[in-house]
């Protein structure tokens, strides 16, 4: 009986080590609330010099995409090379590119936060700000591709004087209302996360930076009664943006759905938008991920098992997106429209098909690399993954845009090899630059990390284990 | 009417506040309700709501009634613009196309549903707020305060009970 009672509880301990020693934790769970303050508000004042290193880098780009931007104004759009058919360049495809980076917040903190996921409590308040401001980019891109900018009302559901209203039966009025509800609403959602870290900041400032954060506070005390609404706030915010995330991406796909242009008018594009949305918002959220880590020293918050999360999550985003790529193309091949079939084999074989193959590994085959242990382990390495998949889904948006005006249904229009000139390179790499800054500032003011959800993560790990453990110890004394 | 005092006592863990919101409602101390207590937290405790009894939410009212004025103003407000084509030929095409409508009504019941989420916190958060005298900055790092409004008379009985229940510190003001 001694003996048995002895093996008993052996096996039991081995089976506590198992699960709770073994296995990589998030998050440090003994770590102390006073010390996530410290650590996220010493972030707000002395980053790495690597910050400034990005902040003045991704200035000099925006710089030059500004510089590039007004003499395209003020000399027309004839100088970016876009002429019939090639009309949309760049522009667009990184408009979409931009688009589908916005995804990635709204996965990790409303679809994650809905499914109770809170591995992700660190880290989706850096992913929010990256919705926030990609949108803020791809809005500008509506903007700019239009060359005459003071055209932009036609697309805003506002009348002109003669009271003629846009064409609401149009994808573009559609595009613009969706992105106006998507920024606003994101912005909100960003916001709003963010009064319970705001009145901590608050509490430590003093001068200017107090004064500015008591005023975004607005007066947050903590009390039981704003816990409760501000949690069914927060849910409620993440309910309705769900479906508005993937209503943006969808409308975008429809703006190329609905035409009759070989190689878009496809079913299956607003899931494929969706999926690659999502897809490369993950990418970037790794890029940024290891950028932030290291730039701010969130070593003990951002954490390797957190990032292995992340990159399995974004392995299987890839291959849904693998799959619905691989269905357009089965679709097209055995369906018995010859245009769209011409139009694929003209992207696997023509002028562009270096890009299409690269699309193709980059997107497909790379994320592989995703699912090796050493690989997710290794910071180097998944920073260059990361880097090339958002160049793979980069290239996918270019790939969409502009083969189709490269080989439409008028072989008169058939164009040699377009490749876009230095102005819209420069305003593509512009609009990255503004992105950077935009984020990097945003770090620097705001807290990257959210505070009351790690202190939440923390304790309710701690209570759990506590549940835990008594249990486990009673077993053999059962026996 | 007697004089309002407010008192506030700060706990080292949410537990310790816990029992002494307990012994304060089991306490028959006289001038002070139940509802005026208020647990104030770095973090969310809604086990809280088993000792202070529930308080109710109607953020999510707010929501729906945005919800619903959003999609049928959004919608009236298409329609009527496309009702200008009334003078003007369309060729057999419907004046008021529902479907294509239907996107941008999406759009803005989910924005207007938005809004009036932010309504409903300005209203239910009761902000913008002032903090008090009484206001700890300990209690945005790592201490759970209590906080009591009661007549000046049962002030001494629930510093009291605040002070066996560990209370870090208990200070009050009127």
């Amino acid at each position: 009986m001694v003996s048995e009672t002895h093996d008993v509880s052996h096996d039991t301990e081995v089976a506590i080590e198992r699960r709770f020693v073994a296995k990589a934790k998030d998050i440090d769970e003994d770590i102390h609330w006073a010390q996530i303050n410290e650590d996220v508000l010493r972030s707000l004042e002395r980053p790495r010099p690597l910050f400034w290193v990005i902040f003045f880098g991704s200035l000099m780009l925006f710089t030059y995409g500004v510089f590039c931007e007004i003499y395209q104004y003020n000399t027309g759009l004839g100088v970016t090379d876009q002429n019939n058919p090639q009309m949309w360049g760049l522009y667009i495809a990184t408009f979409i590119f931009w688009i589908g980076m916005s995804h990635s917040g709204t996965l990790l903190s409303a679809i994650l936060h809905l499914m109770h996921a809170d591995w992700r409590k660190p880290i989706y308040r850096f992913a929010e700000a990256m919705t926030t401001f990609s949108l803020m980019t791809a809005g500008l891109f509506v903007i700019v591709h239009l060359g005459r900018l003071w055209q932009f009302y036609y697309v805003v559901a506002y009348p002109n004087e003669r009271w003629a209203w846009p064409n609401f039966n149009s994808p573009l009025v559609w595009d613009a209302t969706a992105i106006g509800t998507y920024l606003t609403s994101s912005i909100i959602f960003l916001y709003f996360g963010m009064i319970p870290d705001l009145a901590i900041c608050r509490d430590k400032a003093t001068g200017f930076r107090g004064v500015f954060y008591r005023f975004l506070s607005l007066g947050w005390l903590g009390t039981d009664r704003q816990w409760s609404n501000f949690r069914v706030t927060y849910l409620t915010i993440a309910c309705l943006l769900i479906p508005l995330a993937v209503s943006v991406h969808s409308i975008v796909a429809t703006d190329f759905a609905v035409s009759q242009q070989p190689g878009w008018h496809t079913t299956s594009f607003p899931p494929y938008f969706v999926a690659g949305a999502l897809y490369s918002g993950c990418a970037a959220i790794i890029t940024l991920f290891i950028i932030l880590r290291y730039t701010f020293r969130f070593e003990q918050y951002m954490t390797m098992p957190i990032l292995e999360k992340i990159c399995k999550l974004t392995f299987a985003i890839a291959m849904i997106w693998t799959y619905l790529n691989l269905i357009e193309y089965a679709t097209v091949w055995y369906g018995s429209d010859v245009y769209q079939k011409q139009a694929l084999i003209f992207r696997a074989t023509g002028m562009y098909a270096p890009w299409w193959w690269a699309m193709n590994i980059l997107g497909s085959v790379v994320p592989f690399a995703l699912a090796f242990k050493a690989v997710r382990n290794h910071i180097p390495t998944l920073m260059v993954v990361s880097l090339l998949l958002n160049a793979g889904m980069w290239i996918e948006r270019f790939m969409i845009v502009t083969p189709t005006f490269a080989h439409g249904y008028y072989p008169w229009l058939w164009t040699g090899h377009w490749w876009p000139n230095w102005v819209q390179l420069g305003i593509v790499f512009g609009s990255f630059g503004w992105f950077t800054m935009l984020f990097m500032l945003f770090c620097k003011i705001f807290p990257s990390v959210s505070m009351y959800e790690v202190k939440e993560m923390v304790y309710h790990r701690r209570e759990a284990r506590k549940d835990r453990m008594p249990q486990a110890v009673s077993v053999p004394s059962e026996v | 009417m007697s004089e309002k005092t407010y008192t506030l006592a700060l706990f080292s863990d949410f537990h310790e506040a816990a029992l002494a919101i307990a012994a304060l409602r089991e306490s028959r101390i006289k001038g002070f309700k139940m509802t005026d207590v208020i647990l104030k937290s770095p973090i969310e405790h809604p086990e809280c709501a088993a000792e202070l009894g529930y308080r109710p939410v109607y953020v999510q009212l707010f929501s729906l009634m945005g919800a619903v004025l959003g999609a049928g103003l959004g919608f009236l407000l298409i329609s009527s613009a496309q009702a200008n084509f009334l003078r003007q030929p369309r060729g057999g095409f419907p004046i008021v196309p529902v479907p294509p409508n239907m996107v941008i009504t999406y759009e803005l019941f989910i924005l207007t549903s938005v809004f009036f989420t932010v309504i409903s916190c300005i209203i239910f958060w009761k902000l913008p707020g002032r903090r008090s005298r009484l206001y700890n900055v300990d209690i945005s790092v790592d201490k759970i305060g209590l906080l009591v409004k009661s007549d000046a008379a049962a002030a001494a009985a629930i510093k009291d009970i605040f002070t066996r229940h560990h209370a870090l510190e208990v200070s009050s003001s009127s």
